[in-house]
């Protein structure tokens, strides 16, 4: 079985953020695989291992992420592709993505694309089901569990809380919601041999894209932080005197009961 | 400018969902004295609902009921709402990012080769540019975007944008489709409801939380009972979701859900950087830790140093007999 996994670099969650000249500030923050893509690189791994097949793992972005691609190397897949948009790309959005994927999925007869169901920065959740639309693959979004038989897979999704059972065929793309597994830490042997494993990469003059093709459609026109929320007040008293306090605060303060 | 913006409306067993009039209004934001157009999917009679969108502020709304679209499937639904797109030619669309918005939108975003913003907490109109704020990094940031070619589209978060009031003195047309559905790729066999009242976390207005100081899953029974009592939901933070005292699709922070409820009651939640940033947006919070160091109450506007299985018991009868006397 051919199987891809769309992979995106993310802060770490722990990460504060910080805004430098109308910026995220990067200097210094630490990087991880985005963790729902996590997901999607184990559940590939197992799919291989029980179906046979070569797994693939897939990034945009510049060389500071062949880190996280050799990473999911360790953990086991077999190759990985890294998109350099460096020098081409000052900006970009889900357009622009999957524009790009699109075409390096072109002649690549992907049996199933898994990726995370949204990545913990931009959080817009459009890239896998945009790129299923483009490559006119069936798409099942938040899987929680996955079984394949021959063509046919049987999927859960989550769907705000409740699961949905559905039956659809390869070729698929499904997005990964937490729950559905539990990815590995990359062993020793492991990161030895990921170092050996092939990491091809390209820019986009080799998937015959101009600058112009993958315009974005949306800009950001400013970033801000939140107010900074203030430490209330803690109540003080008996137990039975503070939680009258407490429900008298919350009707005719805050005015939320 | 004036534009055609398409709301597309959503229905959960049987009544419109209020983010669909939280649409509505957005949609009207966007419009700017253009016209309002709502699209619903369903099956059986959905002129009354097409009717309450109209009291909500739609000047027309167009239903299609298809048994092939009783329940939601993306390719059901795109087929359907493209037709419907193709024959208004809206310059914007507008929908609530639910979970069906998160699928269905994207999808038809690409079949038009357009932008997408998707989860907005605001729309304004500036200077005859639509600009939408929303959150990035879960919320500990957020950016302020516009769509710089073609369609304006985007999905709004449940909860941030107000509906208009409604009018029943307000009058549209309601208009009935008909759409041929073929080629639907999933099959679904079966739903099993695990939300018990269908109260989802992003629309809740009152989330009671718990953490690991929860200790089990039977501790969550005070916690489920205090959020019937206010008419909301119960919510996790990661560490009771690792623990095993709940399902992952309660789980609240950098990865699960984002909520901004009006009021989240965070009990035994020590309050991690990651959990902080799926909720510190929420309107008030209240934080009952036995641990008066917990990072929980920097953040929150109310404090109870004290043991949740006391403390949540007693806001229980209070909340009850103020009901009473209310």
């Amino acid at each position: 079985m051919n199987i891809f996994v769309l992979l995106k670099r993310t802060f770490d969650t722990e990460e504060k953020i910080a805004i430098n000249n109308g910026r995220i500030e990067d200097d210094g923050a630490e990087y991880i695989i985005n963790p729902y893509d996590e997901y999607a690189v184990e559940e590939a791994i197992n799919i291989r291992d029980e179906h046979g097949g070569e797994v693939t793992v897939v990034t945009i972005g510049d060389e500071d992420a062949e880190k996280q691609l050799r990473t999911a190397l360790a953990m086991g897949a077999d190759q990985a592709v890294l998109i350099n948009t460096e020098d081409d790309l000052e900006e970009g959005d889900q357009f622009t993505t999957v524009k790009i994927l699109e075409a390096f999925f072109d002649d690549r007869e992907a049996d199933i694309i898994l990726a995370g169901n949204v990545a913990i920065d931009e959080a817009s959740g459009q890239v896998g089901p945009r790129l299923a639309e483009r490559l006119n693959m069936s798409c099942v979004t938040t899987i929680t569990s996955i079984t394949i038989d021959g063509d046919t897979a049987n999927i859960e999704r989550d769907v705000e809380g409740d699961v949905e059972k559905v039956e659809t065929s390869l070729p698929l793309l499904v997005t990964c919601q937490q729950g559905l597994n539990e990815p590995r830490y990359p062993s020793l042997p492991g990161i030895m041999k990921a170092k050996k494993k092939p990491l091809e990469e390209l820019e986009i003059d080799d998937l015959d894209l101009e600058e112009d093709d993958v315009e974005p459609k949306t800009k950001t026109i400013e970033i801000f932080l939140p107010p900074e929320k203030q430490a209330g007040k803690v109540l003080e008293g008996e137990m039975d005197d503070q939680v009258k306090e407490l429900v008298s605060l919350l009707k005719t303060e805050a005015k939320v009961l | 400018m004036s534009k055609k913006v398409l709301v597309i409306g959503e229905a959960r067993e049987g009544s419109l969902r209020n983010v669909t009039f939280e649409a509505i209004a957005a949609a009207n934001i966007v419009s700017d004295g253009g016209e309002v157009v709502g699209v619903l999917c369903g099956s059986g009679d959905l002129e009354p609902l097409g009717q309450e969108m109209v009291y909500y502020g739609a000047e027309k709304v167009v239903t299609i009921s298809n048994e092939e679209l009783k329940t939601y499937t993306s390719d059901g639904y795109s087929q359907a709402i493209q037709e419907v797109i193709d024959e208004e030619s809206p310059e914007g669309i507008i929908m609530g990012h639910t979970a069906i918005g998160k699928d269905l939108t994207p999808k038809l975003a690409s079949r038009l080769e357009s932008g997408l913003i998707s989860d907005a907490t605001e729309v304004v109109a500036e200077g005859g540019n639509i600009v939408f704020t929303r959150p990035i990094f879960s919320g500990k940031a957020f950016e302020k975007k516009q769509i710089t070619d073609g369609l304006v589209f985007a999905t709004i978060r449940p909860n941030n944008i107000p509906a208009l009031e409604r009018d029943d003195s307000l009058s549209g047309q309601v208009v009935a489709k008909d759409v041929t559905i073929s080629n639907i790729r999933t099959i679904i066999k079966d739903v099993i409801r695990k939300s018990s009242d269908g109260v989802d976390l992003s629309e809740a207005k009152v989330i009671v939380a718990g953490g690991r100081g929860v200790k089990s899953a039977e501790g969550f029974e005070p916690l489920t009972e205090l959020a019937d009592v206010l008419g909301g939901t119960v919510g996790a933070s990661r560490g009771a979701c690792d623990a095993g005292y709940c399902d992952y699709s309660l789980q609240i922070g950098q990865t699960g859900k984002v909520v901004t409820p009006d009021l989240y009651i965070a009990c035994g939640i020590s309050g991690a950087i990651q959990h902080l940033a799926g909720m510190s947006n929420s309107k008030i919070i209240v934080a009952v830790n036995k641990d008066p160091e917990a990072n929980i109450f920097n953040v929150a506007d109310y404090g109870i140093v004290g043991d949740l299985f006391d403390v949540v018991p007693k806001l229980i009868e209070e909340i009850k007999a103020m009901k009473v006397n209310a």
